[in-house]
């Protein structure tokens, strides 16, 4: 059953089965383990993050395909959530017809995108898929009657999922049951059932395809599969599943804005934590996502506080660089070092060793 | 026995159609100001904007022709190359700053000399930076496009923040040199003095590369292997002592293309060349990759539409460039003079 369940994709060595279910614990009771609202909010990130770096590891790891749009989708996914609430006004239907009709325009636009460049050669797809996307948060960002432009929008959602809604009216293990947990176990579930579903199809018949384009392309076609019916079609997946964790996301924050969803930044992010994870192994995401945000969230005050000690035993120089703002400068070098190093990340060298 | 059947070959000219063929995007950008004149309407400013369309395209072009030289010659494709954009115009920058006292004065030639330093420091370090980017960060990955757009880009990103370590996170603002402020009227239409001199410029850059590469043997080297890297190899030339002398080469141009960027936003920070990049790459698609012809004619063509459509519609104006690359690959899907055969 169990195994069924994560489609027959074990994690094939102690440690990293021992790691990946410590994350999934930890996320699973983190209200309770990790009480607080900034620990609540990281592990939300978590969960999100997850999916949207699995969705693009189907296409990066997969299929081995650049793609520079990701981020195009997430924040499809998260203002359409944001636009059906506020034009549907505050319901779960307005949730479910945002995320549905975000999810709907991503693969439709994914389609596009792909069907145009992915004929021509691969590498156009990065270029072009850079260009798109910049494009597209350059339009969101003026479009600011519908958008919000840069101050992008805020907007309710059902009061069962804020914590004015109270459930119980004593904690429960020290942890107030109201409407924020709620909506914390909706980021959690629905982040673990895409989840599921994209280990599912890397899996299945479908992406052994993949993985043979990418290890080969010219001769996967000449077996006779259309390269360009998996590579579009693996864009399109994982157009849908970015834009369902983006829906997640603007459910979670109650605010959408060019910042939080598009920037090119968070694309940056989406790579590192793919390549740092492992690429090519959806449980690459799980860790990839778990140390990056944890990294972002806790690492810079760590930074500080060597910027401090170095500062006052008087080493020229070398505070700038652990100065807390730097702190990617780090991700970066470590980025570039993986690629190069262990291209499979932290899950491909565990497995090894498995 | 029967003798053997005359054997008389001609050549055939081809007919003019033919010959023109590659020629036809050279009349794109004609007919993209006529179009502009057109739909504008007033020529005064119609005059102004294709001037700044024509400034805008030759300051791309400068960044880009390095960049499509380097995945002609050697399949690579350098998703760092905005970095050196940055670099150029951080050092150039700060040598202008540091001159103060000619940039302030009104005389010309002054001024010329601290530009002329500023670039000079501007290109020296951006050709170390990209020799160094070279060896260190592409060398180990040739021939493998993922992980080359990764490497590279996690190059942009340590370069940019050490840019940001060196010279700290905040934007730097700046004037241009005294001779180079303010604009001039010329039937009606103010045009400013500096897009002038960097149509100029980039003009006469265009008109040294296409010399380079047609007239010298370096560049008879270049090109032969662009179109064909075995057989030159084969023919004993060390292609990758060519290719590391482009890349340099290359970069240096950028860091040139970082400065007059940087001197026509009158603003830089570490994230300009990142920004910049995307209409790069769109005038190397649109281009065909490989081709400084093909580079020379989009970057035109992005940069008047930019202008054009910014002053019609605003909000337009990105999207445009990419509805123009759209339709250009619609109609010549491999860019519009390529060279590199589909890899």
């Amino acid at each position: 059953m169990l195994i069924r369940l994560i489609s027959g994709d074990t994690p094939r060595s102690p440690i990293l089965a021992a790691i990946l279910l410590i994350i999934l614990l930890g996320l699973a009771f983190a209200p309770f383990v990790f009480p607080g609202t900034r620990s609540v909010d990281t592990a939300a990130r978590i969960c999100i993050f997850i999916v949207l770096v699995a969705s693009y590891d189907l296409m990066l790891g997969y299929a081995g395909i650049v793609s520079f749009a990701h981020t195009m989708f997430f924040g499809i996914g998260a203002y359409g959530v944001a636009l059906a609430s506020i034009h549907m006004g505050r319901g779960f239907d307005a949730l479910v017809v945002g995320s549905v009709s975000g999810a709907i325009a991503a693969a439709v636009l994914a389609l596009v995108i792909g069907l145009f460049s992915l004929r021509v050669r691969a590498i156009f797809f990065a270029m072009i898929t850079l260009a798109v996307a910049s494009a597209f948060a350059v339009l969101v960002s003026q479009l600011s009657n519908l958008t919000g432009g840069e101050d992008g929008l805020n907007y309710q959602i059902p009061r069962a999922l804020t914590a004015a809604q109270r459930y119980l009216e004593e904690p429960f293990f020290g942890v107030r049951v109201n409407g924020k947990l709620v909506n914390y176990y909706v980021v959690f579930f629905g982040s673990l059932i895409v989840f599921l579903i994209l280990l599912r199809i890397v899996n299945s018949p479908f992406g052994r395809v993949l993985q043979a384009i990418r290890e080969n392309d010219f001769r996967t076609e000449a077996i006779g599969y259309r390269v360009v019916y998996y590579r579009t079609t693996a864009t399109i997946l994982s157009a849908v599943a970015a834009s369902l964790a983006g829906s997640l996301f603007a459910i979670w924050l109650r605010y959408v804005g060019p910042d939080t969803t598009l920037s090119f930044d968070i694309m940056i992010d989406i790579l590192l934590m793919v390549v740092i994870g492992g690429m090519g192994t959806m449980y690459g995401a799980m860790i990839g996502a778990t140390i990056f945000v944890l990294a972002q969230n806790y690492l810079q005050n760590l930074m500080g506080a060597a910027e401090e000690a170095l500062q006052s035993v008087g080493v020229p120089l070398l505070p700038l660089f652990l100065n807390p703002d730097r702190w990617l400068l780090w991700l970066g070098i470590l980025f570039v070092l993986s690629v190069y190093f262990f291209p499979t990340g932290v899950v491909g060298r565990l497995r090894r060793r498995g | 026995m029967s003798a053997a059947p005359d054997h008389a070959p001609t050549i055939v000219r081809a007919g003019l159609r033919d010959r023109l063929a590659p020629h036809v995007p050279l009349l794109l950008i004609p007919v993209l100001i006529v179009l502009g004149f057109v739909s504008i309407g007033s020529p005064s400013s119609w005059l102004t904007l294709t001037v700044s369309g024509l400034a805008m395209g030759m300051m791309i072009f400068i960044m880009a022709s390095g960049l499509t030289l380097v995945f002609g010659l050697m399949d690579v494709i350098n998703f760092g190359h905005g970095a050196f954009v940055s670099v150029g115009a951080f050092v150039g920058i700060t040598v202008l700053l540091a001159l103060g006292g000619m940039t302030g004065s009104p005389s010309l030639a002054l001024n010329m000399a601290a530009l002329l330093l500023a670039v000079v420091a501007a290109m020296l370090a951006t050709g170390i930076i990209g020799w160094g980017f070279e060896k260190v960060i592409v060398e180990p990955v040739y021939g493998a496009h993922l992980k080359q757009i990764l490497v590279t880009m996690g190059g942009l990103i340590i370069v940019e923040e050490l840019i940001l370590v060196a010279w700290g996170p905040d934007e730097i603002f700046f004037t241009r040199p005294e001779t180079l402020q303010g604009a001039f009227t010329f039937a009606g239409a103010a045009i400013e003095r500096y897009r002038l001199v960097a149509v100029v410029f980039g003009l006469a850059l265009f008109l040294a590369m296409r010399f380079v590469l047609r007239s010298t043997k370096i560049g008879l080297i270049v090109r032969a292997g662009v179109e064909n890297g075995e057989m030159v190899q084969a023919l004993g030339y060390r292609l990758r002592a060519v290719f590391i002398g482009v890349f340099i080469a290359g970069s240096a141009l950028a860091g040139l293309g970082g400065v007059m960027w940087a001197l026509y936003q009158e603003v830089i920070t570490a994230h300009m060349g990142a920004g910049i990049m995307v209409l790069v790459f769109i005038v190397v698609i649109m281009g065909g990759l490989g081709s400084v012809e093909g580079c020379f004619i989009a970057a035109l063509l992005v940069g008047l539409t930019q202008n054009y459509v910014a002053f019609l519609e605003p909000k337009l104006a990105l999207i445009s460039n990419i509805g123009l690359m759209v339709l250009i690959l619609m109609w010549r899907p491999q860019g519009m003079m390529p060279v590199v055969k589909a890899k």
